[in-house]
């Protein structure tokens, strides 16, 4: 059904959210996560999320990615619906569209970084190999090195390879250089926009970090589970020419 | 394991290094498993291979079904027996009683002699030749002996035994070595396991052993094999009839042939062993996995949700984790396999040596291997797949975060925060078990479990020593029963009483009756002992003597049991030597036996019964060790005498048998018991410590030290070691005594017995196991890693 989804429907919208509400029961308190998110996003952009701890930045992420179901509203994926999907379709959806980056790399520690790719590239349809994902970030040169045995920026680089090689539609990174100091990040940055540039790969860049909304295509800054602003990006910078 | 064959896919490649990673861990998993599997294989293994060991030999050398002794009765009623509806095959042979004068030792030994057909071989009972050949047809003096006791006194071929046959002394010359069926389990009277070089088995041709003993055209034991539809009590009841007026005492089916009856026993013991044991081990082993293996991947879960963002199907990781279980079952069951096949290979040789079998091959049934199998990897997986499915149920944002903190408050807070005494490692101590407390349940029955498996086995042990120094040393301590050919006057007594080296003697009189009562009877025989004797008497369970009323009799609680008589009842018993009389006797007491079925009565109340004036059949013994020589050689020159019990070394025989057999097949229960044990304890440690990694390098970054820490990781596990020690004692008692009463046979009865000792050792293993596997988790807490452990998420 998720795959089924003709883009000539709505041209260019890769995401459409309305009235996203996420409420999380845990205990005797009831967390409000997202109060009503309303959002559009066109295919292929490179997006930067900003907004403080508790924002709700990171629960949309995971919407978007389906990961987790909003309570109430609506979110469509080309103009299908994925806030009503099953938990069968939802794997099917992440298997096909999407690829993550996570701040803490979340590499496998007892695969090497060819193989961490080849954990998803033997379940995608037309996927990269796991060399020519590597190739992209850089890591030509580290394909059978363990994570232990690679630094902070190239863990990171490795995880954003394992999600690039499935040719994603959608590329989403939760705080992908939180972990690291300013240069690692910036060459982190480059990868995603590589990949964001030669894929075509619609790019959410959740971050903390206000500077590197310069490389965005368009910014979003939540507060207190809602969207406050949404701004496209005039002076729009390549990663190598900021700094923090 | 860094160069895996290109083939294998990435999750495989995954589970390898990760097994590798886990290795120990794993290791004692599989060696819970094994741990099962090889007590069942091996119990099941060696039951099996006996009874068929047992059912080929019986068949092949045409083991009889029916003895039917007589005193004197002539050859021509074969026909007779023969034309007896269900009588497949029958021959008629002479089996007497003999003493062998054995070359270089002082003791007699006792045994018999038996005839073969004059030409050819027996029709039934046949011999299985090891070497030589069987005597020559009209040669008088030749002979084949039994090849355990030949071993015993090194016989060769040509060499001779210098033989008292009633009376009159021959030398047989050895022609052949064999093996009987009926001499599987080969004892001596007033034995309970095979002395080899004290008795001895040979067999003669017909005509000889008949001229020797005065038998000529006449036979005093038939033997019958039954057709397969026969009924067994009505070819005895037609033999009785036949035989009586020749002096049978009753004909006797299998049931009672004293080495078939040991075998029988054993493979009976198997049987409960098998029974009781393996499964305990294997549930006890499943089920421990089953918890350890649902915590092993409740670990795993950001790992799980990671494969979910993927977009892995839960079946994908499902499948993933079962392969990982079933990799560790595999090896546990591979293990088990392998060494329980190999303790069953040494286990059968150990047999060989009292169960003297043509052939004894360790053999487990197909069955057993799919049992043992199916049972440990379905447990396994089980166990397994119910945890995936919960981890795989997670949403996998949800999955990925670490877990939220877990909630105390609700169960565990508020009292323990009240107290005051605690530091705050025994408050989170304390709390993690009350706030898990099935968790800490099944660590505590695991560990009582082992406990228990190590008190019920070791208990088999004190139940032993109980007997044998109740049945021994107690009930009967004479060191020499001597019994004469047929019942003498006193003045036998006093012959041998007068004999250098004898302290002291008693005289006994032995009647073979069948005892009636309703419908029941039962062949047994009874001894008249003299009121007040010191040599052998009936005991009760606290080891005091029990005397019979005048004219009264006593019997052991197992034969009072099968004839459904209590004291005060009237028994019927009808003699079956001399002249036959049918006596009414009253039970006066039912009293505890461990050894065999006894009935009692005082001698001149059984001689005034029998009215046969003062007669006795032998005499019990004391004899100063060092001046036996004397009243040995006299004893092997009295033509009277039929057999002589040595009681002192039948009791260091039975001793040193169990010791060998029953002490290995429990230290075997006891390292699976360990093993158990161990395995448990250490993941347990090990999987707490997983969980509670960030929490333990908090601390460590919070400036506590490394004993802090670890007092917390370790403190629990000692917690709930301290809680299983008692539940195990319990668990153990209990198991001890169903044990003791499921081990019980015809032959003996297992006494429940727990040494406190036993409670000790137990206990000191079940405490240096914990140690020993928390110390293998201390050296991983002594490597944490402060800054990896906060900052990583997995």
């Amino acid at each position: 059904m998720m795959c089924a989804s003709d883009p000539s429907e709505r041209p260019g919208l890769c995401f459409r959210a309305r009235a996203v509400t996420r409420i999380y029961n845990s205990g005797a308190a009831t967390v409000h996560a997202l109060r009503g998110v309303d959002l559009d996003l066109p295919d292929g952009e490179l997006v930067v999320v900003l907004g403080a701890s508790g924002s709700g930045k990171s629960t949309f992420l995971n919407i978007l990615g389906g990961l987790d179901t909003p309570t109430s509203g609506e979110v469509l994926f080309r103009g299908v619906d994925i806030s009503r999907a099953d938990q069968r379709q939802l794997t099917e959806y992440r298997r096909r569209h999407v690829g993550f980056v996570f701040q803490f790399y979340n590499l496998m520690a007892s695969l090497t970084a060819r193989e961490n790719v080849a954990l998803v590239t033997e379940i995608a349809e037309a996927p990269l190999t796991p060399e020519a994902a590597l190739a992209m970030v850089g890591l030509e040169n580290r394909l059978d090195h363990f994570p232990a045995q690679l630094s902070g920026g190239e863990q990171q680089r490795v995880a954003i390879a394992r999600a690039v090689a499935k040719q994603p539609s959608v590329l989403l990174c939760d705080e992908p250089t939180g972990a690291l100091d300013s240069a690692t990040g910036v060459r982190v940055l480059e990868a995603l926009k590589t990949v964001n540039d030669s894929l075509g790969a619609t790019t959410l860049l959740i971050t903390h970090n206000a500077a590197i909304a310069a490389i965005a295509d368009r910014v979003v800054i939540f507060a207190d589970g809602r969207v406050r602003e949404v701004r496209k990006n005039a002076d729009k910078r390549l990663p190598g020419e900021i700094s923090w | 394991m860094n160069s895996l064959p290109r083939w294998m896919g990435a999750l495989d490649r995954k589970l390898v290094r990760e097994l590798w990673r886990m290795k120990i861990q794993a290791l004692a998993i599989a060696f819970v498993i094994a741990g099962g599997v090889a007590v069942h294989l091996l119990a099941a293994g060696m039951l099996s291979s006996l009874q068929e060991t047992r059912r080929t030999y019986y068949e092949r050398y045409l083991f009889a079904d029916i003895w039917a002794p007589t005193v004197r009765a002539p050859q021509h009623l074969i026909a007779d027996i023969r034309r007896i509806e269900g009588v497949q095959a029958a021959t008629t042979r002479i089996r007497v009683p003999a003493l062998f004068a054995m070359e270089g030792m002082s003791a007699p030994a006792t045994g018999e002699v038996l005839s073969l057909p004059d030409v050819g071989e027996a029709a039934v009972n046949r011999l299985h030749l090891v070497r030589g050949r069987l005597p020559a047809p009209g040669q008088r003096s030749e002979a084949v002996a039994l090849q355990a006791f030949a071993d015993a006194h090194g016989l060769e071929i040509g060499d001779t035994v210098p033989a008292t046959l009633y009376g009159g002394r021959r030398r047989l010359t050895v022609v052949g070595i064999a093996l009987s069926p009926e001499h599987v389990y080969a004892i001596g009277p007033g034995q309970f396991v095979p002395d080899d070089r004290l008795f001895g088995v040979l067999w003669m041709r017909r005509g000889a052993l008949a001229q020797a003993v005065n038998q000529d055209e006449a036979f005093n034991e038939a033997v019958v094999r039954l057709s397969r539809d026969a009924s067994e009590p009505a070819v005895i009841a037609e033999l009785d009839r036949l035989l009586e007026p020749y002096g049978a005492p009753g004909a006797y089916g299998r049931a009672d042939q004293i080495s078939d009856a040991f075998v029988s026993s054993e493979i009976d013991q198997l049987a409960t062993m098998g029974r009781v044991l393996p499964p305990i081990f294997l549930l006890v082993a499943a089920f421990l996995v089953n918890v350890v293996v649902s915590r092993l991947i409740a670990v795993q879960r950001a790992g799980i949700g990671l494969l979910k963002a993927f977009g892995y199907r839960d079946r994908d990781i499902i499948g993933h984790y079962l392969k990982l279980v079933a990799a560790i079952a595999a090896t546990g069951v591979l293990i088990g396999g392998t060494a329980g096949i190999w303790l069953g290979r040494s286990m059968a040789e150990l047999y060989m040596e009292y169960y003297r079998f043509p052939f004894l091959l360790f053999q487990a049934d197909p069955a057993d291997y799919a049992t043992v199998v199916g049972v440990a990897m379905l447990t396994v997986m089980g166990g397994a797949a119910l945890a995936v499915r919960r981890a795989a149920a997670l949403n996998p944002a949800e999955a990925m975060t670490p877990a939220p903190p877990p909630d105390y408050s609700r169960t565990a807070g508020a009292w323990i925060t009240r107290i005051k005494v605690l530091d705050q490692q025994s408050r989170m101590i304390l709390r993690q078990i009350v706030r898990w407390p099935l968790r800490a349940a099944l660590t505590v029955a695991g560990i009582a479990a082992s406990g228990a498996l190590l008190i019920g086995t070791m208990s088999m042990m004190d139940g032993i020593e109980v007997m044998i120094d109740s049945s021994f040393n107690v009930s009967n301590p004479h060191d020499v029963s001597v019994s004469f050919i047929e019942p003498r006057s006193r003045g036998a007594l006093f012959s041998l009483a007068r004999e250098d080296g004898v302290l002291a003697s008693e005289p006994f009189r032995v009647v073979p009756v069948r005892l009636r009562h309703g419908a029941r009877e039962e062949r047994v025989a009874i001894t008249g002992a003299p009121q007040d004797g010191t040599l052998s008497r009936m005991v009760d369970r606290h080891n005091r003597p029990v005397w019979p009323h005048p004219g009264g009799l006593i019997l052991s609680s197992d034969l009072a049991a099968k004839l459904q008589v209590r004291a005060g009842d009237l028994v019927e018993a009808q003699v079956t030597e001399g002249r036959r009389p049918l006596l009414s006797l009253p039970v006066a007491s039912v009293t505890t036996s461990y050894i065999g079925s006894q009935a009692r009565m005082e001698l001149q109340d059984l001689n005034r019964a029998l009215g046969e004036g003062s007669q006795i059949s032998g005499v019990w013994l004391t004899v100063d060790a060092d001046r036996t020589e004397a009243l040995y050689a006299r004893l092997k020159e009295t033509p009277q005498i039929a057999g002589v019990g040595l009681q002192a070394e039948a009791a260091k025989k039975l001793a040193a048998m169990l010791d060998e057999n029953l002490g290995r097949s429990i230290l075997i229960f006891v390292f699976f018991a360990s093993l158990i044990a161990s395995g448990v304890v250490y993941n347990t440690v090990r999987i707490s410590f997983a969980e509670r990694q960030r929490e333990l390098a908090s601390l460590r970054v919070l400036g506590f030290s490394r004993a802090d820490v670890s007092y917390i990781l370790l403190g629990e596990v000692a917690f709930l070691t301290l809680l299983a020690l008692p539940l195990g004692a319990a668990a153990g008692t209990g198991l001890a005594w169903y044990l003791a009463h499921a081990m019980s046979s015809d032959l003996f009865r297992l006494p429940f017995a727990i040494a406190p000792a036993t409670f000790g050792v137990a206990g000191a293993v079940v405490v240096l196991i914990t140690v020993v596997a928390s110390l293998m988790v201390r050296a991983q807490i002594d490597r944490l890693d402060m800054a990896e452990a906060l900052k990583t998420g997995e």
